[in-house]
């Protein structure tokens, strides 16, 4: 007897249920594992689905995966050799966490940073927050259907890495901006680079929406699908595109502007009605305004230092090591012992990719901060899940995660 | 931010509705900070939220080792309308670290409150699922306290693996 056979013998022997699967008192739940870890969760994030057919009922994210103790880490560095591993948290906006860093220990300095350097910071953090959300549209895409989304979004994303690398030398975790400005002033030729990509996204934005706006599948997996209204959205701290979403015009870039941010032009996209197509079109609008702060920004961008020049904080010119002894001494200094700052704390918050991005710093007067923590708005985001996925379509959940955009280095830290 | 004046007359306000609630009050450098009765804690959130700062921006813990009472909470609160930040911070002490959960008042605070109990040890009152959140569910110790040595983590292999986390340490 072969093998076949005897399974479907066996097969046979099976009673098999007769009840008419549907809703009933026989009806059960089902618990389903979905991660840690699968290309729908956008990282190593498990869900524990509790599903009645293919209703979800109950959902609860279980995180931690890639905790690594960042903060604690920070607690152990100076100030300036924290920013490389807190760009490492939320790996998608590298240039925001060392802002809202340096944000914080310039406050507590009493820094002044000149206005070459905030406008060059804009400059980086309006490209690094194109590239997070078109790496946050080509994988979204993906987990929809639309596979060539993501070549497409990838292609643009490699020409801001390109830039990336031209200014600082690195296309990830640039170490770009250090406590009182930037490193470098940008290299001859990045501006018209630059500048051609600003002329270029509006065009590719466009593609996009003309590739996704039309798409029958994608329209009906978005529209008024997971719908959260603002005040719940609040209530459950949830900031950034997701609030926008649902119709609240928060941005800390205009409610509260830091570098420079008073000085742009610019529009804030909100949604009306709070579903996942609501979240896809405010991200997708938000490509188009990046843009246009950045064609502002390099269009006025002042002459100056790009770094304050206070020589207790920031290094000396490399120059002025060869013929200056203060400048050996200060730069000596600063690289072996590092900068102290006074007691005191701060919380310094700006506009992530995802929403509000806060870092607190406690200073304790020596040359290691007391206490880094990161207001990551993926960690705070994520508890909005289970109440937008409750007793929507296992589906739904897949482009509600989507949408929701949680990076798993930033929630874990 | 409210300026110094503004931040006494809301810290007058606690102090009417409850004498003891705040235990003073600090303006400087762009931040303004009412600290508070750890004991009180709902109670002048609850006010203050009344009063516009009705945003939890953010929940997070610091431990001021060797200070004490060591570990502090600190709610950083926003007033979306006014566009106005004001902090408040309630210090509990190692001993018995142990504070009222403001879930109630902001789902929100459901993730930061774990993180505080899971890096710090304080115990959220009221809190209904307080359990770790980024650690291991079998991790001893709170990382994030002062004294908690960095490195010399142990790493489970499997002769070790029913010595369980920590160990050794």
């Amino acid at each position: 007897m072969s093998v076949l056979s005897d399974y479907r013998k066996r097969e046979q022997s099976v009673t098999m249920s007769t009840e008419v699967a549907g809703l009933g008192e026989t009806h059960e739940l089902l618990t389903l594992n979905i991660g840690p870890h699968h290309p729908a969760t956008h990282g190593v994030l498990r869900l524990i689905a509790t599903l009645e057919g293919e209703v979800v009922r109950d959902i609860k994210p279980i995180i931690g995966y890639v905790h690594t103790g960042i903060e604690k880490t920070a607690e152990d560095k100076q100030y300036w050799k924290v920013i490389p591993v807190i760009e490492r948290m939320d790996y998608l906006s590298y240039y925001f966490n060392p802002m809202a860093y340096c944000g914080a220990v310039e406050t507590l300095l009493g820094l002044e940073v000149p206005p070459r350097a905030q406008y060059l910071r804009v400059i980086h953090l309006e490209l690094n927050r194109i590239m997070s959300h078109l790496v946050w549209l080509g994988t979204s895409a993906l987990d929809l259907g639309a596979m060539s989304m993501f070549w497409y979004c990838f292609r643009e994303r490699e020409t801001i890495l390109d830039l990336f690398e031209m200014s600082s030398g690195q296309r990830m975790h640039t170490r770009y901006f250090q406590v009182g400005g930037v490193i470098e002033d940008i290299p001859v030729g990045f501006a018209e680079k630059v500048q051609a990509f600003v002329d270029e996204m509006p065009t590719r934005a466009d593609q996009y929406a003309d590739l996704l706006e039309k798409n029958e599948i994608l329209l009906s997996r978005l529209r008024d699908t997971c719908i959260l209204d603002e005040q719940t959205l609040l209530g459950l701290s949830v900031t950034g595109p997701l609030l926008r979403a649902a119709g609240n015009p928060w941005d800390l870039r205009k409610a509260a502007p830091y570098s420079s941010y008073d000085h742009f032009d610019f529009k804030i996209p909100v949604g009306s009605v709070g579903d996942n197509y609501d979240r896809f079109r405010v991200r997708h609008a938000e490509l188009y305004e990046s843009t246009k702060i950045i064609q502002q920004a390099l269009d006025g961008l002042p002459e100056g230092p790009f770094i304050a020049d206070d020589r207790k904080v920031v290094l000396p010119p490399r120059h002025e090591l060869a013929t200056s002894m203060e400048a050996l001494i200060h730069h000596f200094k600063l690289v072996t012992e590092g900068f102290r700052v006074p007691e005191g704390e701060a919380y310094y918050p700006i506009e992530g990719p995802r929403g509000e991005l806060g870092c607190f710093v406690r200073a304790d007067g020596s040359a290691k901060p007391a206490r880094v923590h990161m207001r990551d708005p993926s960690f705070v985001n994520l508890q909005a899940l289970a109440p937008m996925v409750k007793d929507a379509y296992i589906a739904d959940l897949i482009a509600t995660l989507a949408m929701l955009d949680p990076i798993l280095g930033g929630i874990d830290r | 931010m409210p300026d110094a004046s503004g931040l006494e007359a809301i810290a007058q306000e606690l102090r009417d509705a409850d004498p003891t609630s705040v235990l003073g009050t600090t303006h400087s450098g762009g931040r303004a900070e009412i600290q508070i009765d750890p004991e009180r804690n709902v109670a002048v959130l609850e006010h203050l939220r009344g009063r516009g700062y009705s945003f939890l921006a953010s929940l997070h813990g610091v431990d001021y080792y060797p200070h004490e009472p060591r570990l502090g909470v600190i709610y950083e609160l926003l007033d979306m309308t006014e566009v106005d930040r004001i902090s408040v911070k309630a210090r509990v002490s190692t001993d018995d670290p142990r504070i009222a959960s403001v879930i109630g008042m902001w789902p929100g605070a459901n993730y930061p409150e774990r993180e505080v109990y899971d890096m710090f040890g304080v115990e959220f009152d009221g809190h209904d699922d307080l359990r770790r959140i980024l650690m291991p569910e079998d991790y001893e110790g709170h990382p994030q306290r002062r004294d908690f040595p960095v490195g010399g983590e142990p790493v489970l292999f499997t002769y070790n693996e029913t010595d369980g986390y920590g160990a050794d340490l």
